[in-house]
Order: C-alpha cells, then structure tokens, then sequence
C-alpha cells in the first residue's frame, strides 16, 4: 500500500498529483500528517505542498475541463468530507489519463460522486440564502447567526453583498468560528471570542442588544407566518423536506 | 395583518422568478432570476413573497372567496405607506424576496388600483426597492393604470379562478371571461412592445419582465380535467404566459347550494394536474396526449406520464443506449435530469441497470419500459398493461401519525 501525506490544502492535494506523475507513484491513500496511518504501509511519501507545480497542475485541468467540472471540484473541495481528497484525486487522473476527459460519463462512479457532493454543497449555500434570518442590533448592523453542515459562507458572500449593499451585514458560521462582515463597501472575515460564541450559539439576541424595532418586525413577521399557513392542507412531513429541522433554531418564525 | 394576510393565503402563485436584476446604486435588493423560497410554512408550501391584501373590503360576491360582499368577517385596510414599511422591513432581514400585492375590490377596480399602484410607485421610487413585486390586476381596472403598474412590477396576473365561463357566470355574477381575458390580452400587448423597443433602445422601461400567471381552482365545479388541461396549453401558447397554478378547492363559505359539499380539499388531482403541466412544460407533451375523450380525467392512482405509457406501449421498449434524447424523456421514471445525463454518459460506453439507477431513474417505473445492456426483455409488451399497471399504482397508504408534529396555535 502506497500512501501520500500533504498539509490538507487544495494546493497540496494538486502538488500530490504533480508527485505521482512524477514519480509514478500512485497512492491508495492520501492523509493529514496528523490522521491515524493504517497498520501495512509499504510506501510512505510526505509531499511538500509547492505553489508552482499545482499551478501547472491546476493549468492542465483548465485546458482539459470545463468551467463547470473545475468549480464542481471546488465545491467538493469545500464539503470537507473525509472522502475529498482521494476522490479528487482520482477524478483527476481519470480526466488527465483520458484523451478527451471524462467529465461527461455519469456513468463512471467517481464522476457521478463528485458531481453529486457538489450538488450537496450547492444545495447547502442555496439553503442558506433560503434561510438566512438578519436582526437589526443596537448599533444598526444586521446580524445572521447560521451553522451550515458545509463551508460555503464563500459561495454566498456576492449574492448578500449585491442583495444588501446598503446596509451592514454579519453572517456568522457558529460551527467554524468565522463569519463574514459587510461594512457598506467592502467583507471582511471576523470571529468571536469562544464566550460570546456560546450566546450566539442560542440564535435570539438579547433584547438590549437589539434595535427599537426589531422586536416588531419579528412580531409581525411571526404573525405573518402563522396566518398564511392553511389547515386543510397540512402536511408536516413537506414543510421538513423542504426545510429540514437543523436551520428552525435559527429561523425567526419559528415558535 | 393577521386578517389580510389570512385572506390573501389562498392566492397560490409564490413564483419570485423570471427577472433578473442587478442591485442599482443607493438602492435596496435584487431580483436572482431564479427566485428563493425563505420559508415554509406547515402546510408544506413555500414563502418567497410577502402575500398580502391591501384591503379585504369587497364589492364582489363571488360565491368562492371568503371575502365576499355578503360574508359577515372583519374588515380591515393597509395604508400605502405602512404596506411600503413594512415590505422594506421584512426584505432587510431576508424574510422575503419581493411583494406580492392583491386587493379586494374596494369602491371600484379603479380606484382600488390606484391604491395598489401607490404602494408600489412608493416602493421603487422612496424606497428605491429593487426586489420582486407580483401584483393581481385587478378585473375592470382600466387600461392606464394597468399599463403604468406594467412598467413597475415584476409581473402581473389575473385569476381566471373558473375553469369554464358558464360555471364562472354562476358562482361570480358580477365577473365573466372578457373581464379576465382583456387585461390578459392588454398585459402581453404591454410585453411584446416593450420587448421590440428594448430592441431598439435597450434604455426603453421594461413592461412586467417576468410576465404573467393565472389560477384556476379545481373540484368547485365538475369541469373536466380535459377542460383545465386544454385551457392551460392554450394559455401555454401565448408568448407571456409563465405559469397556469391549480388551487385545489377549499370551502371557505358554507351553506353554499352552488358548490359542492367536500371535507378535504382534492389534492391528489391537483398533484396530478401540476404533474400533467410539468409534462406540457417540460416533456414535450401535448395536452390532446394526456387526456382525451375517452379518458377525459386524469387517474388517480398512476400519473399522467405512466398513464400514457400505458395508452401507448406500442411505443416501447426504448433503448436506452440509441433512442433519441426526446424518447428516452418519454420513459416513466426518467425525468429531465436523469435524461440529460443518460444522453451524455451512453457516448463513454453501454450503460447498465445499476448506472441508471445511480444516475436517479427510479427502475420500479422505468424496468418495463426500457431495454438497456443487460436487462432480461420483461417490457410491458410481455407482460400486458394491465399487469404493469397493478404493480406501479399507489396504494392508499394510510399516512403514519407524524411523530415529529409540534403543535400549532390557530388562535381558536
């Protein structure tokens, strides 16, 4: 068994493309430095994560993909799921080893499987868009907590930034510790200190710390919510699937 | 606000979609083009627009509505400005993508129109929004005003409510078809030439960029789903026309000898005409394919599309790997996107029952119709229709008590 390790950047995993190739080696696995390495290793190769050689590598992907296949990749990128790195590795050699690529055939398990986590991370920065609820605090900025299942504050920053271009925003990623703040020109990263966090965590803000108005704009909103709902049409099970229940805890109109 | 928002939840179109519009400099919002649900309520449907009445006074008295004349309920009214606040509000906390304006009829069309137009000249002119705006044109309304809310909102819309004249004539005395279908015919002259001068100028003000919709409700009157299904695909046919919505009937007035007594609205028919507008849409389906003389409803158990497989099994096995793109789409169980990637992925090799499965083709549906690399020759030329149709159709499945309900207060 062939292993690779790299730093967990998308560079260093497209500095390990580059090392294969170069050293043709092919690895069964690609690991952190820190993940727990499997008991019979024959081969173990630590790859230095370089800017230029996954350049060139990037280079190559550009002239054989499309634009849609190399954003997909990185939306995988983005999932953070434990399977990332392999499967974009092997996604990879499949478009470099074939003449025309392979980006097309659903048919081969690895293509689907990258197609289908970027339609997963797709999904989630829509549902945020969906779900994002802003209160007015104190001191006039619009305040979102969210916690989404992937890190996709990075998809949605152009979308709130040309939405709301006139007024100042945060929207805060309770999972990761980071957000995002719009002071009416530019976004900038921030995080909180691990107290304040804590509070966060909960959705609602104190009162104090909220604007004049805002308690009855939730009020309305609340009443708007509970007024526009039919009876006879019920249907629980629709409203879950639609919106499933891990955003309610930061949904305004929710009881 | 609890009243005019509880009378307007009947309206059924939410669609924020069909502009898109970039954010204008001092200004609030944008339109995405595709258009977002913010939240949903529990009955399951989406809320992309603040729907809400201006006013639930009416001068009407149509027999479906529960804020007709003769109703004993409370009345109440929105200024302009509050309406306009209000909007802005909700849109900064990204309750909502746009408004979506209808009214009772209060005096006459005019002047209720006028009102309408007020809220939303505020909205784009004082608040400079530049969100989505939906607004009912109201019937009667002269032709003005409708042309000069054309050039503010994002669309407009009139309920053809009935789907035949005779039975609209009957439940709504006052209305009748030339009342709908002139402001209809109005909005899209609006359309076609605002289009042809952006051609020329492309300045020229856009006239409801993402056009109009209507709504029928079923189950009020024994129309056909034949009648509905024709009437839409001829509404289909006009340039302008975005969407046709079916509202399953709901008896908000009782003691009504006109309309027919029901206890649950019909919403599996209604699945069933949505399902048979997506295939018009979507499928290259003619709407004389779907239902006809001999079967002028459509079925309850199967869908439209497996109903007419079964019509027409002549037309089956497809292959998979060889028929044309159009064919494959016609396949039960296959839909667009499984379609789209069959076609694309067939050029890479033969493809195989477990790939199809994976690419999202439901086989339960699919299996009698299609022959791909390895599938045994059981299509539904073997095995009758009869046969398939006993192993697709749906079961009444008695819907298991919803554990995960949390309680809601009707405020009874």
């Amino acid at each position: 068994m062939i292993i690779f390790t790299y730093d967990k950047t998308f560079d260093g995993l497209l500095s390990c493309v580059f090392f294969a190739y170069e050293q043709k080696k092919f690895p069964d696995l690609i690991l952190s430095e820190s993940d727990q390495k499997p008991l019979f290793v024959d081969e173990q190769y630590r790859v230095i994560t370089e800017k230029e050689k996954s350049l060139r590598v990037w280079k190559l992907l550009e002239k054989k993909l499309s634009k849609i296949a190399r954003s997909m990749m990185l939306s995988v990128w983005l999932s953070e799921l434990p399977e990332t790195g392999m499967l974009l590795f092997r996604y990879i050699r499949k478009n470099i080893d074939h003449p025309r690529g392979v980006e097309m055939n659903f048919g081969d398990d690895d293509v689907l499987r990258v197609k289908e986590i970027a339609q997963k991370v797709a999904r989630e920065a829509e549902q945020l868009r969906q779900f994002v609820r802003f209160q007015e605090t104190a001191d006039g900025i619009y305040f979102a907590p969210v916690s989404p299942r992937y890190d996709v504050l990075s998809l949605i920053v152009s979308h709130f930034q040309s939405r709301y271009a006139g007024q100042s925003w945060i929207i805060y990623d309770t999972n990761r510790n980071t957000g995002l703040y719009y002071d009416t020109r530019s976004v900038v990263e921030v995080s909180f200190s691990q107290k304040d966090l804590s509070d966060l965590k909960l959705g609602a803000l104190d009162e104090e710390k909220l604007s004049g108005d805002e308690a009855f704009v939730q009020q309305m909103w609340k009443e708007y919510f509970k007024s526009t709902s039919i009876k006879e049409r019920i249907n629980l099970k629709l409203q879950r699937q639609h919106m499933p229940r891990r955003y309610w805890k930061y949904l305004t109109e929710i009881p | 606000m609890k009243i005019l928002a509880d009378a307007a939840k009947y309206d059924v179109s939410c669609a924020s979609s069909g502009t898109s519009r970039g954010s204008a400099k001092n200004g609030i919002g944008t339109a995405t083009g595709w258009g977002i649900c913010h939240s949903f309520t529990p009955d399951g449907r989406c809320i992309s627009l603040f729907k809400i009445l201006l006013t639930n006074h009416c001068i009407y008295d149509c027999a479906y509505c529960s804020n007709r004349r003769s109703n004993d309920v409370v009345r109440s009214a929105f200024t302009a400005e509050e309406l306009a606040e209000l909007t802005i509000e909700f849109y900064k906390r990204n309750y909502i993508e746009g408004l979506f304006l209808s009214s009772g009829v209060m005096r006459n069309p005019d002047y209720t129109m006028e009102q309408m137009l007020r809220v939303v000249m505020l909205l784009r002119e004082t608040h400079r929004f530049n969100g989505y705006i939906h607004m009912k044109s109201i019937p009667g309304a002269s032709s003005e005003l409708i042309a000069r809310a054309g050039t503010y909102v994002d669309r407009m819309s009139v309920n053809l409510e009935i789907p035949s004249e005779q039975n609209l004539k009957l439940l709504a005395p006052e209305k009748d078809y030339e009342s709908v279908f002139a402001p209809m015919r109005f909005i899209q002259q609006g359309m076609l030439e605002s289009a042809e001068d952006r051609r020329k100028f492309r300045s020229a003000p856009r006239f409801v960029p993402a056009g109009q919709s209507t709504q029928v409700i079923i189950g009020a009157t024994p129309d056909t789903d034949k009648q509905i299904l024709t009437l839409a695909s001829a509404l289909y046919k006009r340039p302008s026309f975005k969407r046709v919505y079916y509202s399953g009937y709901i008896p908000v007035n009782k003691n009504d000898s006109r309309l027919p007594v029901i206890t649950t609205p019909p919403l599996v028919r209604e699945n069933r005409l949505y399902q048979a507008d997506w295939l018009m849409r979507f499928y290259q389906f003619k709407a004389s394919e779907i239902v006809d003389d001999t079967h002028p409803d459509l079925e309850l158990d199967i869908d439209p599309k497996m109903g007419w497989a079964l019509r027409n099994p002549a037309f089956f096995p497809v292959d998979i790997n060889a028929a044309p793109y159009e064919m494959v789409l016609r396949v039960p169980g296959i839909g667009v996107k499984s379609a789209k990637l069959i076609v694309a992925s067939r050029r890479y090799g033969r493809l195989n029952s477990v790939q199809l499965k994976k690419m999202g083709v439901v086989m339960k549906r699919a299996q009698y119709f299609i022959v791909c690399r390895e599938l045994p020759m059981r299509t539904v030329n073997e095995l009758t229709p009869q046969y398939v149709r006993r192993q697709v159709s749906q079961k009444q499945k008695k819907q298991a008590a919803d554990l995960l309900q949390y309680s809601i207060d009707w405020g009874e």
